[in-house]
């Protein structure tokens, strides 16, 4: 034990470290929070969906050469956010098969182009990573944590502004149309919103894990609570003590980042699942 | 002036057409029963006079300084809801935000429009229970409740007692009679002819022959006649 513990001081001293830890907690926070909204909406799969759009995004920028390929991204993926949340009851395609298909030809797209224009010798090296996350939350730059710091910060304050709306509009969208409430614009913003967290999250799970951060702490305060506030408390916490597990062990026991935060996700559920078992047996 | 006219609308949707030159009017303190079949248009209109779709032709008239937000309204459950983990209170509370404009957090007057709706319904003691645990019965008591937060103008209902029990059914449908007595404008879409007639002061029968007017200009029409059988001999 003191044996960890001492690997960790050594480890908290690395500035790349403390920033993977400030930008996992801050990313898994936003995440859930939108996350009990999305998994009642019947959007669980968005996260993954948006998250292969951005990673095509990426391999679009990797090629242009932007040096800061963000500007690019996120423009991309809340544009398919928009798409994909608004008006979903009155398209065509419906919303699974809208995100399926977003999700998959932006994958290929990104995969082809990584494969035919990447200049780098270890492609699927490439993919692998930015798929997976594997290694780039250990490589952040100043940048990118006072990036992530001031966009999860105006998250959480628009998610606390508008809670009682994005309650209504989730809960009820016809009715609260009805009564005056513009539920486009929330869920034009719930849209925009959850694409910057997905741009943000990648840097942290990979495209592949994201979904994970979105659904887990929802479903697993589902099984416990049963208020709508008391959930959303109950899974940012969740998400945020799961990040911090999941980032310290990967740090020292040298497993990759996205896997583990995962990983501590499922057991976490575990937990609540039993939990509400129990507790509904009790009643 | 009327509360609520429909003039010459027409509605459908994707080019079909449901409803054409639909007229009616409701006045303050009425009892509307829209009735038909499946398929004839009964839900299409009452979005479109929640303004949740636009109509293809004709125009719905707001008066008696009746806005067009001041309707509360009674969905159908969605699936959605089914599984919703959240507060009595909560629900019901959330009624009043159409009205709350940009503020983010309920004040003192829409807490306590809250519990006096909760109180109406007989659902205060259920105010901190989950919503998906609740009964049919209770379930509707709910979402009345925060259609009265809304507004208790106008309510439109949408076939409120579907799936209930016999027994709870009368409880919903007195529950109704009595804020309808207490001036509440009713409008509501209905399956059950028997129970339309017994309460409503109007009938709506869409269809393929449209019917507006008073209960007792429907049991003397020969719509009537077809659809209730011999209800009214009996």
């Amino acid at each position: 034990m003191a044996d960890i513990i001492s690997k960790l001081s050594m480890y908290m001293g690395y500035s790349f470290v403390r920033y993977a830890l400030i930008v996992g907690v801050l990313i898994a926070l936003c995440s859930s929070l939108l996350g009990v909204t999305l998994v009642l909406k019947r959007f669980s799969f968005i996260g993954d969906g948006l998250s292969h759009v951005a990673f095509g995004a990426m391999a679009i920028a990797a090629i242009l050469k932007f040096t800061n390929q963000m500007i690019f991204i996120l423009p991309v993926t809340i544009f398919c956010a928009i798409i994909l949340l608004l008006g979903s009851q009155e398209r065509k395609i419906k919303g699974d098969a809208a995100v399926a298909m977003i999700s998959v030809g932006s994958l290929a797209i990104g995969y082809m182009l990584m494969n035919r224009f990447s200049t780098s010798a270890n492609v699927s090296g490439d993919v692998c990573s930015s798929l997976f996350g594997s290694t780039s939350i250990l490589t952040l730059s100043r940048f990118d944590v006072i990036l992530s710091c001031v966009l999860s910060v105006a998250v959480v304050l628009l998610f606390i502004f508008f809670y009682n709306k994005i309650f209504a509009v989730t809960f009820d969208e016809g009715f609260a149309k009805a009564t005056g409430v513009k539920a486009n614009v929330y869920n034009l913003l719930v849209a925009i919103v959850i694409a910057v967290i997905i741009v943000l999250a990648m840097n942290l799970v990979g495209s592949l894990l994201i979904s994970a951060l979105v659904i887990f702490p929802a479903l697993s305060a589902m099984r416990v609570f049963k208020s709508f506030r008391s959930v959303t408390i109950c899974s940012a916490i969740f998400s945020v003590i799961c990040a911090l597990l999941g980032i310290l062990i990967s740090v020292v026991a040298g497993t990759p980042v996205g896997s583990t935060i995962v990983i501590v996700d499922i057991a976490g559920f575990a937990v609540f699942y039993l939990t509400g078992l129990i507790g509904g047996k009790i009643k | 002036m009327s509360e609520l006219e429909c003039r010459n609308l027409t509605l459908g949707y994707d080019s079909k057409i449901v409803i054409s030159n639909l007229n009616f009017k409701v006045e303050s303190g009425n009892y509307l029963c829209i009735i038909g079949e499946n398929g004839s248009g009964k839900s299409t209109l009452m979005k479109t006079i929640l303004g949740l779709r636009p109509a293809i032709s004709g125009e719905i008239i707001f008066g008696d300084g009746m806005k067009k937000n001041e309707i509360g309204y009674l969905p159908q459950q969605t699936v959605v809801q089914k599984d919703f983990p959240a507060s009595v209170q909560e629900i019901v509370i959330s009624g009043c935000l159409g009205k709350s404009g940009l503020s983010p957090f309920y004040s003192k007057k829409e807490k306590a429009t809250a519990v006096k709706n909760m109180e109406r319904m007989n659902i205060l003691p259920l105010s901190g229970r989950c919503y998906r645990e609740l009964s049919g019965g209770q379930q509707q008591r709910v979402l009345l409740a925060r259609a009265l937060c809304a507004t208790d103008r106008m309510l439109l209902l949408d076939e409120p007692v579907a799936g209930l029990d016999p027994k709870v059914t009368v409880e919903m449908y007195n529950l109704i009679k009595e804020l309808n007595s207490n001036g509440t404008t009713i409008i509501m879409i209905s399956h059950d002819i028997v129970s339309a007639l017994k309460y409503a002061t109007h009938i709506l029968h869409i269809g393929n022959d449209v019917f507006f007017g008073t209960k007792e200009e429907y049991l003397a029409s020969s719509d009537s006649l077809i659809l209730a059988g011999g209800e009214q001999n009996g």
